[in-house]
């Protein structure tokens, strides 16, 4: 049946490309779990009726650009800053749901500091975290969340826990602190785990709004250009590798759920 | 016959005088970390609780690096937002003040100066000249440099600084020192206003990142442009602004100097002591002027090529190894002598030294 | 019982070719195109065995290109 033949005899439209994605092609490597996360983010704030309160603070990383991708207003932070930006820009504009989005680099390495600290200040914003273990931008360095063993173009014979230090999981430090009221881990690899990171971003974006306290989203992903891998192996590779070091699902909820 | 009182008139230390200023300019946020000398910035706004009555936001960041992004994302949302530090302070400011200044963003920062360079000394020292007018941070970028010689320049320069950055859409900074800081003194502070609201900041900002709002176009804050093309234009359109403020906004004060033979040239506290200089050199016989850059960018170059030829010599005074003297000799161009006094590691010289560097460098015999 | 019926809607010029959807559809509706590549050079999927979508949405949920759209008519009774 074709599309028009379904919609005459009273069948719908399930999926339908997200009202807040711009049209302009993703820069994002095929199978790039990018693209899943911006698609939910997109979702998620139309869905709430945010699009016109929605801040979103853009990293340094291969989510530079993310601002060319979802319709609402974005602040482009300094590489590992968006947690500050993000503080200031929540602070002064209460009516604002802001959130940052951040990779494994920008967040657990160069920008640690801020994103600890607008944690435990218990800043009104979400935090979505997109953990993949390695640097995508710069082409394929160690991050800190590279896994012992695991090769990158600065580990080329594999992390090594004695010259590197030992992955870090920042999402179980976060958990700790008292200005943090939602923590979870994620992926986007199979529909039903689309499924469950869109019910955490949306339950995020809701504690902002709410002001409850600072929410953080881990989606766990898949590097595939960096990891050298075709898009399937990479989730393989992940659910075998990532998920026994990054457990997903719930780690710390305060508030009922919405 | 009873004295009057003006009510008006404080008795405070510059550092604090910012900090009611801040408030009574109707800022909207400060952002900052406490270092010496100027930690009395954030002690006097967390003791004045501005958010109770104006809603100015106040918060102690966990660095001068957050800070200055604080500052950063603020001000991308139109609100006028500042921060101050000292030396080491502003050094780790560098990265978010250029963004700041190439993301076009009116705001206020303010360096009370310490001695370097490392960790230095807690003493007032003038050795970030360099760092403050020839931008500081990596790329093209200016800002508007207001150096204060009193703690009534502290108060009215955060107006100031903050009217010149929104007229511009530029960063300002206020370059002051331990001495200007920490030293009380009497001060009338500007009037009180209230803070701009969120209808005034979307009319005079219409790139502000507020949320959408119903706003038919999305406003982003980048400083990223990878098409080299638009990058060049990019920064064309700053260098524009630049040449606009170069041309409207030089301010300088000028101090004995219709019948001056030689000439100090000195900023902040050093102009002070400059003029004591004066009078005691003038006492001798010696016919000495003073100019004084208030805007140290942009420069006040024309003012000096034109006293210049006046001149049997040019003294440029300053706490620091030799700073500014590079822009009053690119200003003299070769015309009459320059030469540099300096102390710095904390030193504040006393008036006869200079004097003394006077008479000595130009060989004057009274 | 009667299954539902589905057909996606695929915009191919911003297919990238990933194969995740291909993988992702519990009835192997969906193929990359071999011989063909789309405007940016991808060989992008297509809908190979049409008529056993059931229009769960799987293949537009993992698309981390938003570009599959899914239509679905359930089942009358």
């Amino acid at each position: 049946m074709t599309k028009e033949e379904i919609l005459a005899q009273g069948g719908s439209k399930v999926n339908a490309r997200p009202r807040l994605m711009l049209d302009a092609t993703m820069h994002y490597c095929p199978g790039c779990s990018h693209g899943v996360v911006h698609k939910l983010v997109a979702e998620v704030i139309e869905e709430l009726g945010m699009e016109n309160s929605a801040i979103g603070v853009a990293p340094v990383g291969c989510a530079v650009f993310a601002y060319n991708y979802v319709d609402i207003d974005w602040i482009e932070a300094a590489h590992g800053r968006a947690p500050a930006v993000a503080t200031a820009a929540a602070r002064l504009n209460p009516d604002a749901m802001v959130f940052t989005y951040q990779g494994d680099g920008d967040l657990a390495a160069i920008g640690t500091c801020e994103t600890i600290h607008a944690c435990n200040r218990g800043e009104n914003i979400t935090i979505i975290f997109i953990n993949n273990g390695i640097y995508g931008m710069t082409g394929g360095q160690m991050a800190p969340t590279t896994l012992e063993g695991m090769k990158t173009s600065t580990t080329p014979y594999g992390r090594r826990v004695d010259l590197n230090g030992y992955p870090l999981n920042i999402t179980n430090l976060v958990k700790e602190l008292d200005g943090v009221c939602y923590v979870t881990r994620q992926s986007v690899h199979t529909p039903a785990a689309v499924r469950k990171a869109k019910a955490a971003i949306r339950q995020a974006f809701i504690n902002t709004r709410e002001k409850r306290g600072t929410s953080f989203v881990e989606i766990v992903s898949t590097c595939n250009s960096g990891w050298k891998m075709s898009p399937e192996k990479a989730n393989k590779w992940m659910e075998e590798n990532m998920f026994p070091k990054y457990v997903p699902g719930e780690i710390k909820n305060t508030v009922k759920n919405d | 016959m009873k004295q009057q009182i003006n009510d008006d008139v404080k008795l405070m230390k510059g550092n604090e005088a910012v900090a009611h200023a801040a408030i009574r300019y109707g800022v909207d946020g400060y952002f900052g970390y406490p270092i010496t000398p100027q930690s009395e910035v954030l002690e006097t706004l967390e003791e004045l609780k501005p958010w109770e009555t104006t809603g100015m936001v106040v918060l102690q960041s966990e660095s001068e690096v957050a800070a200055i992004n604080m500052v950063y994302g603020g001000g991308a949302t139109g609100k006028a937002v500042m921060t101050s530090s000292s030396s080491p302070g502003v050094s780790l400011m560098m990265e978010g003040i250029s963004y700041i200044a190439a993301g076009r963003i009116p705001t206020l920062i303010i360096n009370v100066m310490r001695g370097g360079p490392g960790l230095g000394t807690i003493q007032p020292s003038q050795s970030d000249y360099f760092q403050a007018t020839k931008g500081g941070g990596h790329g093209d970028y200016r800002l508007i440099v207001l150096a204060p010689a009193s703690v009534q320049d502290m108060a009215d320069f955060v107006g100031l600084g903050f009217d010149l950055a929104f007229k511009y859409r530029t960063p300002a900074m206020i370059l002051s020192d331990g001495i200007i800081g920490q030293m009380m003194e009497k001060v009338v502070l500007p009037e009180a206003r209230p803070r701009r609201t969120d209808e005034e900041i979307a009319a005079q900002c219409p790139w502000a990142v507020t949320g959408k709002r119903g706003r038919k176009n999305r406003n982003v804050m980048t400083t990223l442009e990878l098409e080299s093309k638009m990058m060049e234009e990019n920064n064309r359109q700053l260098q524009a602004v630049y040449d606009e403020i170069e041309k409207n906004e030089v301010r300088y004060e000028q101090y004995m100097t219709d019948d001056a033979e030689y000439l100090f040239v000195a900023f902040g506290c050093m102009s002070r002591i400059c003029k004591k200089s004066i009078e005691q050199a003038r006492a001798r016989g010696i016919k000495v002027g003073l100019l004084r850059p208030i805007t140290l960018w942009p420069f006040p170059t024309k003012a000096i090529a034109d006293l210049a030829p006046k001149m049997k010599g040019i003294l440029v005074a300053e706490m620091n190894a030799g700073q500014m003297i590079e822009d009053v000799r690119l200003a003299v161009e070769g015309a009459v002598p320059v030469r540099h006094f300096g102390r710095n590691g904390g030193i504040v010289p006393n008036p006869g030294e200079v004097v003394d560097s006077l008479i000595k460098q130009f060989n004057i015999h009274d | 019982m009667a299954k539902a019926i589905g057909t996606v809607d695929i915009d191919t010029n911003r297919c990238k070719g990933c194969d995740l959807c291909v993988v992702a559809c519990p009835t192997n509706v969906l193929a990359l195109r071999e011989q063909e590549v789309n405007d940016r050079g991808y060989h992008f999927a297509y809908a190979l065995n049409p008529a056993d979508c059931v229009g769960c949405g799987s293949c537009a949920l993992v698309c981390p290109d938003a570009c599959i759209e899914v239509y679905r008519l359930m089942p009358k009774n």
